[in-house]
């Protein structure tokens, strides 16, 4: 079991809010992802979860028992760290058999996880390692096995691939995909990338200025985002927001991605230049300085050709768009 | 022509630091050689090295057989490694709860701590015998002990709170989340991790602890209790110097310092230059 509820949790920093009134569910086996800006409290939040902040009030349950005071050793939950925080002194296999140690397992019980652990993590050959003779992404798969080996109600992952590079990063997020797959165990993510919140999530939780803007699958924020900032959050790149009156359209703004834009040299309905081209084989990205709308990135799949000042026209598929008024909020359609 | 005056500059600094080098061992090399030459060939020559004819060990007989040179060397000894040991100890302790914990006051604790190292601790002479007689203490090494440690905790809080700051809260609430205690992490985690500094602390504190005079004069002057430095003064007489004795005593009193200091000096180095490369 792994069932968390926060509600009305709240976090300040003396006069400063960091976390105002969250209330989220997150059930049974499910991959949660927190995914906002920085500085928007996501990992305050999954601090608070952990046990390593405290609670300015609300209350955190884990399994339907509150646990605001239970130490984050008690609380069944283990977390990797953005910085890998392994052990320097410890060998891997110290590194991850150290928490049931603490916890008083009997040794050939440890033992035993820890490779099992290690064999799902293709890190057999390097138990007797330390971390300093590791590569990063080795490194960060030692973190995620002295996770494993605790067996956790919930897994917390504070932005576990920021430190690897960007080929690392793809085949880490597989295998951390693969990873809940095979546990089945809740799993709570923070994030600044919203294509990692995308790929991995059975749910994401927007947040911004310590409070959640959105919770729901990552289509659902695709295709139905409540306000403004989930909309230009959320895909990539990021949704064009024209400017609603001069298109005699209703609202402060018309939310617009870039897949959803048809481009001509002939006519349309907003008229523009050519400011940049970006070609990256697959689909072919240009941004088109028109005013007042600013500039207007639209996406085309495959190659196409364009140069910079040349004139050209965009039509919104107006079925696809989303108007949001003088609050930034989803207008009724 | 570039690579040329690399050279020529790289020189230069050679020749300073070699100069600066000699001008500072210099002093200890003429006690080193004027310990092994007879009393005559101190005054004649005091700069010339011991030959077959000045060569003499008189004043180490005089130091071994005459003083209680022995009991001197361990009571400074015991004295220096205490004092040692608890103001690294407590002063690490302290810098990890500064650097660690929220609490009111923190800031102004920090300054607190760290006041000790501009005020020095023989003003309070007076006050401190007075203490140590009323606990007790005189002519205890827990009197010169007690004494060295509290001198020696600003300068250790000081350092150590800056290099405390600077050992990563991720590993420390890893190691929370796997079940250590706060003293565990003190000692596994964080302490490890700031040996260089640590040894920076441990030069800088030993040295004065083991060359001072004025504290075993005052609170530990009896014959059981008698520090090195304050046993080689019996050779110091007010009309007549037994200066064999005194060059022998000291020669003798540099090794514990240079055995200490190389058994430092590695992570002293790093101590030092950390922060500056990385």
């Amino acid at each position: 079991m792994g069932n968390l509820s926060l509600n009305k949790v709240c976090k300040s920093f003396g006069q400063v809010d960091v976390i105002r009134d969250v209330d989220l569910e997150v059930k049974d086996g499910e991959f949660c992802v927190f995914v906002g800006p920085s500085g928007c409290g996501k990992s305050t939040l999954l601090r608070m979860i952990a046990g390593l902040e405290d609670i300015t009030s609300g209350d955190v349950c884990i399994d339907g028992s509150v646990v605001n005071t239970v130490p984050p050793s008690k609380r069944e939950i283990a977390m990797v760290f953005q910085s890998y925080a392994l052990y320097p002194h410890l060998n891997v296999r110290d590194n991850m058999g150290l928490g049931l140690k603490q916890a008083g397992q009997p040794r050939a019980e440890i033992a035993e996880k820890v490779d099992r652990a290690a064999k799902m993590l293709d890190l057999e050959k390097y138990l007797t390692r330390r971390p300093g003779e590791l590569s990063g992404g080795q490194r960060q798969r030692v973190a995620i096995g002295r996770a494993i080996v605790r067996k956790p109600k919930l897994f917390l992952f504070d932005e576990p691939l920021s430190n690897l590079d960007a080929a690392l990063r793809v085949q880490t997020r597989i295998e951390i995909a693969n990873l809940h797959r095979e546990l089945g165990a809740t799993m709570i993510y923070v994030t600044h990338d919203q294509v990692e919140a995308m790929t991995l999530a059975d749910r994401i939780v927007v947040l911004r200025d310590g409070r959640i803007e959105q919770v729901g699958a990552p289509m659902e924020l695709y295709n139905n985002p409540a306000n403004e900032f989930v909309a230009g959050f959320i895909g990539s790149p990021k949704m064009n927001f024209l400017n609603a009156p001069a298109l005699s359209q209703p609202g402060r703004s018309l939310g617009i991605r870039p897949e959803h834009l048809t481009l001509s040299r002939d006519g349309g309905l907003i008229e523009g230049r050519v400011s940049h081209v970006e070609h990256l084989g697959g689909e072919t990205l240009i941004y088109l300085r028109a005013e007042p709308h600013g500039l207007i990135t639209v996406r085309l799949f495959g190659e196409h050709a364009a140069s910079v000042d040349d004139r050209a026209f965009v039509t919104p598929d107006m079925a696809r768009a989303f108007h949001f008024g003088d609050d930034g909020l989803r207008l009724a359609a | 022509m570039s690579a040329r005056a690399n050279i020529l500059r790289s020189s230069a600094a050679h020749a300073i630091l070699i100069a600066y080098t000699i001008l500072a061992l210099y002093p200890v090399f003429l006690i080193v050689i004027n310990s092994m030459k007879s009393r005559r060939a101190i005054f004649n020559d005091p700069l010339a090295l011991p030959t077959r004819e000045t060569f003499d060990l008189v004043g180490f007989h005089t130091v071994l057989e005459q003083g209680n040179f022995l009991l001197y060397f361990q009571n400074s000894l015991i004295v220096t490694v205490a004092s040692l040991f608890f103001a690294l100890l407590f002063g690490a302790m302290a810098a990890f709860a500064l650097a660690e914990y929220r609490f009111r006051g923190n800031l102004l604790m920090g300054l607190y701590l760290a006041l000790g190292i501009m005020i020095p601790i023989r003003l309070g002479t007076v006050a401190i015998l007075e203490m140590m007689v009323a606990a007790n203490l005189v002519n205890t090494h827990w009197a010169l002990i007690l004494v060295y440690t509290a001198n020696g905790l600003p300068l250790a809080v000081f350092i150590l709170s800056e290099f405390m700051r600077q050992v990563s809260d991720d590993l420390k609430n890893a190691a929370r989340i796997d079940g250590l205690s706060e003293y565990r992490i003190f000692f596994t985690i964080a302490l490890p991790l700031v040996r260089p500094a640590l040894a920076t602390v441990a030069v800088f504190t030993m040295i004065p602890i083991w060359n001072d005079l004025w504290f075993p004069l005052i609170l530990a002057p009896g014959e059981g209790t008698k520090t090195l430095t304050l046993g080689s003064q019996i050779f110091l007489g007010q009309y007549v110097t037994n200066w064999n004795a005194v060059l022998a005593a000291l020669t003798l009193a540099i090794f514990p310092v240079v055995v200490l200091y190389l058994i430092f000096s590695r992570q002293l180095i790093r101590g030092i230059t950390r922060g500056a490369v990385k």
